[in-house]
């Protein structure tokens, strides 16, 4: 498996690299990592179907309790198939649908590499290599959705995608170590196994639903889903249909068995899924947008899932599986189709396809668009038939009012699933008059993946129990724990889950006949407020308040911030030492004449800076103050202090004459007398708390336990007589690394205030427009859309 | 710009030997006063003297980096000694050395902790470079403010005007 993984990594760069020269040979590349990802996994399906998950372990960070652990069970396995079988299938149709180009070998390269990270998310073990996963997903998802870079539609959807999931993912970090820390094991097995309790866990578990909820597009976060329809078709279709989403769905089936029987779950799940089911597909039955009716709908089979997935008992975690299954083949092989037409016919509107003839050659594209749509509908003899029957039962057995709200809330979500599936296939078997323009057909090899996916679809609605049967029990049980017999069929006999399908397809096709008056019935109680208008108003008032909060600080007057830090540390530290803090008697200056030499002539060269007009004389003037000191160092017989305050001392001369050369050589008549007495008082109270603070500290403890460990321990333990160093590179390692590093980013940012303004212009670069790539309005076209 | 030879010869006598100083505040820093922290000033303040002697197109020459190369691999070198014994299962800064002998000049140890300090001295001596990349070129710091000042002279030629 971590060579599947690798493969992915190496095949995936080694197109976008080689993007350029690759062109025609990137499809036959990007189909081998899950050709072997798919040779690995039925090699390991008998054990797996036996009950035995594959595993491996490679050590990672050893230091930090960090490995790579790959595990594969039921659902494992089941989510490899998905995730390369359609990747499969995608790859091969992106070899048609793109005119051989650098652009279409990046997005190959792009889409083997999300494979890969799509592909480690479902096998990993280790919680980290989880999150991880997680988050290459979504980067790799928002390159993938913004691959039309120049147009500032894409660019804005990527966006939108990567701020909502990766907001989604971080709160899921945040989630999961408390999860981890609170279980005590890394191990996700482990952690599910014996789940931990209490308000901590309680937190931990709400970031992670909060991320899962993101990444399934669920309300109130779906708006990015519909937005991402800027992407190029074959990449909806891989993320939409098997990939991308299903992560927040595969995780939902993990963590629901654990967490189910706390008393907010079940309650939660059903909300948020029936809400996003119904909603999605209320909006899915007024699109013209061929594939923006098919995202809307994935937002409405994803609210299904949800509930099938996350509600937590066992025959709806057996009809989430095999849903997650159908999903994925209907779904995909309808993006397919609609790229096809879009890609022959270049449009997707249903009013502008009216108009247009599928003659000949389009016959089979067009049975395959019908039936795959009627297993979206939930048509007899198709995948998904089987397995909305099979939550129809699990929900009517269940019983109380989780079963009630459920089925209620699931059938109300499949009667629009009918409607919107039929306006979806109306299209395909409705044919425009002789006359009509004719649009040309795909050749076989385009049109080649939407066959296959399509026989598929219909061979698990004949014979589930052959095609995906053990697969999905083995996913279902290993999640529950216990042995489920096999459930899935065709024909269940005459019960009332039949009687309820039934009815839900007339509500339905009765639905879809009167569809004018219900979309417009439906237009005008649209809420006030969607998820794109949300997220909107979310983004504009985190602005505002950046930019509030940045003027009222960043006032842009130095002085001003000087007093504020100076101002800090004589009302902070000074005062709690004067309070806390035993005072001790002065020493008599007359015992060390040296000293007192010193401290004359700093306090005579301290006050010269004070009064001298030039500001080059102040400058070194105050250089004197720090040689002063320097000589103190000395006398008190510390030479490494002296020796750095020498070099600071000089380097700081140097610099400030730098600065001053773009400074008038004196002060000003107006820097001289505005705000002298505030000056005075504010250089008063800082020298008397500065004094005040050493003294008292010099009072206190001569040593403590952790300055004579050092002393103790310098020799032995690091291997060096010079304390304060061994504290500094050894004992303390860490505080100095991290102070350097806050030095290099001093460092690029003095730079690059100084050089702002400095520079010319640069020529030759065209200005970027002004616009802002969040503003509303330049969001992109579809979303704009759906936020009616 | 004008150079001034007294300035130039003296830089020129003091730099090798304030570079050689330099090296061994690092090198004896783990066992007496030094460390890369001064050793980077030293080195730092013996560059401020090239530039006040030939400006900032001497001290571009003096090294054939780039500032903010030396600041990075400096960086780089001191969190890799911290880290790296983390990819071999040990704890962070774990400790290492090895007795180097050179022959009839004697022995000398080369520790993790040295290693960590060179780190720490290159950042040093790439900030004190930087900031003469930002503030040390010639072109145009012109002052723009109320008082049209004498800008860029830091001779007396001010003082005549100032006497109102």
């Amino acid at each position: 498996m971590i060579a599947a993984l690798l493969l992915h990594l190496a095949v995936g760069l080694g197109i976008l690299l080689g993007a350029p020269a690759l062109r025609r040979w990137s499809t036959p590349l990007a189909m081998l990592p899950p050709l072997a990802t798919l040779g690995f996994a039925a090699s390991i399906t008998p054990d797996v179907l036996d009950g035995e998950p594959w595993t491996t372990s490679l050590s990672w960070v050893p230091g930090l309790d960090l490995s790579i652990d790959l595990f594969v069970d039921g659902l494992g396995l089941l989510m490899i198939f998905v995730v390369s079988g359609i990747g499969l299938a995608i790859a091969a149709y992106s070899g048609s649908y793109f005119a051989p180009s650098a652009t279409s070998a990046r997005t190959a390269g792009l889409l083997v590499l999300f494979a890969g990270a799509m592909l480690g998310l479902v096998t990993a073990e280790h919680v980290v290599v989880l999150y991880v996963s997680w988050e290459l997903t979504s980067i790799l998802s928002w390159l993938l959705i913004g691959q039309r870079h120049t147009d500032p539609a894409a660019r804005a959807a990527a966006t939108q995608a990567l701020v909502i999931t990766g907001a989604g993912g971080l709160a899921m970090l945040g989630g999961l170590v408390v999860l981890a820390r609170e279980a005590g094991t890394w191990s996700l097995v482990e952690l599910l196994a014996d789940p931990p309790g209490g308000v901590a866990a309680g937190t931990g578990l709400a970031l992670v639903v909060l991320g899962i909820v993101t990444k399934s597009a669920q309300y109130p976060f779906h708006a990015w889903l519909p937005g991402a329809m800027v992407a190029p078709t074959p990449v909806s279709a891989y993320l939409h249909s098997a990939t991308m989403v299903k992560a927040g769905i595969y995780l939902a089936l993990r963590f629901a068995p654990a967490f189910a029987h706390l008393d907010a779950w079940q309650p939660a799940v059903l909300a948020i899924g029936l809400v996003t089911m119904v909603g999605g597909g209320l909006r899915a039955v007024r699109q013209d947008d061929l594939k923006l009716l098919l995202a809307m709908g994935t937002v409405s089979q994803l609210g299904f899932l949800f509930v099938l997935t996350g509600v937590g008992f066992e025959d709806a975690t057996i009809a989430g599986v095999a849903l997650l299954v159908a999903h994925a083949l209907f779904k995909a092989t309808l993006f397919l189709v609609v790229g096809i037409v879009d890609h022959q016919a270049h449009t997707r509107s249903r009013t502008e396809l009216a108009s247009l003839r599928l003659g000949e050659g389009w016959a089979a594209v067009r049975v395959c668009a019908v039936a795959t749509a009627a297993s979206m509908a939930g048509i007899p003899l198709l995948a998904g038939f089987i397995a909305k029957e099979e939550a129809y039962d699990a929900f009517l057995h269940h019983g109380g009012a989780v079963g009630t709200v459920g089925i209620v809330g699931i059938v109300a979500g499949s009667v629009l699933t009918m409607a919107y599936s039929l306006r979806f296939a109306a299209v395909f078997w409705r044919q425009a008059p002789h006359d009509a323009t004719r649009v040309q057909a795909p050749n076989a090899a385009f049109a080649a993946p939407v066959y296959v996916l399509t026989a598929l679809t219909v061979a698990v609605g004949l014979v589930p129990a052959a095609v995906v049967g053990e697969l999905v029990d083995a996913a279902a049980g290993g999640l529950l724990g216990v042995d489920v017999g096999s459930k899935l069929a065709l024909w269940h006999g005459v019960n009332s889950a039949l009687v309820l399908s039934v009815l839900t397809l007339l509500a339905g096709a009765l639905l879809w006949r009167f569809e004018e008056p219900f979309v417009r019935a439906t237009a005008r109680v649209a809420p006030p407020i969607d998820g794109q208008r949300g997220f909107q108003l979310v983004l504009d008032g985190l602005f505002a308040l950046a930019r509030g909060t940045t003027t009222r600080i960043q006032t842009g007057s130095l002085p001003r911030y000087i007093a504020v830090v100076l101002l800090v540390v004589v009302g902070g530290p000074a005062l709690v030492a004067v309070s806390t803090l035993a005072l001790p008697d002065l020493p008599d200056p007359t015992d060390a004449p040296i000293p007192l030499v010193l401290a004359v002539f700093i306090l005579g060269a301290a006050l010269t800076t004070a009064v001298v007009p030039r500001r080059l004389g102040a400058v070194v003037v105050l250089g004197a103050v720090g040689y002063g000191m320097a000589g103190l160092f000395v006398v008190q017989g510390a030479p490494d202090l002296a020796l750095t305050q020498f070099a600071i001392e000089t380097l700081t001369i140097v610099a400030f004459v730098l600065v001053l050369r773009q400074l008038p050589a004196r002060f000003g008549p107006a820097e001289r007398r505005a705000g002298r007495a505030r000056r005075l008082a504010l250089a008063g109270a800082v020298g008397a708390g500065v004094f005040v603070l050493v003294l008292a500290v010099s009072g206190e403890k001569p040593s403590s336990p952790a300055a004579d460990l050092a002393v103790e321990q310098a020799e032995p333990e690091a291997g060096g007589r010079n304390i304060v160093n061994v504290v500094l590179v050894d004992f303390r390692g860490l505080d100095t690394l991290g102070e350097i590093s806050v030095l290099l980013v001093a460092a690029v940012g003095v730079t690059t205030l100084a050089r702002v303004g400095r520079r010319p212009p640069r020529t030759g670069v065209p200005p970027l427009p002004e616009r802002d790539p969040l503003d509303p309005a330049a969001g992109s076209a579809p979303a704009a859309e759906v936020a009616r | 710009m004008k150079r001034s030879v007294v300035v130039d010869v003296t830089a020129r006598l003091i730099l090798p030997s304030a570079l050689v100083f330099a090296v061994h505040l690092l090198l004896v820093g783990h066992d007496r006063p030094g460390g890369g922290f001064v050793g980077g000033l030293v080195a730092g303040a013996a560059v401020a003297l090239v530039y006040v002697a030939g400006g900032i197109d001497d001290v571009r020459q003096l090294v054939p980096l780039r500032p903010w190369t030396i600041l990075g691999s400096g960086l780089l070198l001191s969190a890799g000694v911290a880290t790296g014994p983390l990819l071999l299962g040990d704890a962070v800064l774990d400790g290492w050395k090895l007795a180097v002998d050179l022959g009839p000049l004697g022995s000398t140890k080369l520790t993790s902790a040295l290693v960590f300090d060179i780190g720490v001295a290159l950042v040093v001596i790439g900030l004190v470079f930087m900031v003469f990349e930002a503030f040390g070129d010639e072109e145009a710091p012109t002052y723009r403010g109320e008082v049209p000042g004498p800008g860029p002279d830091l001779t007396d030629a001010g003082a005549s005007e100032d006497r109102r």
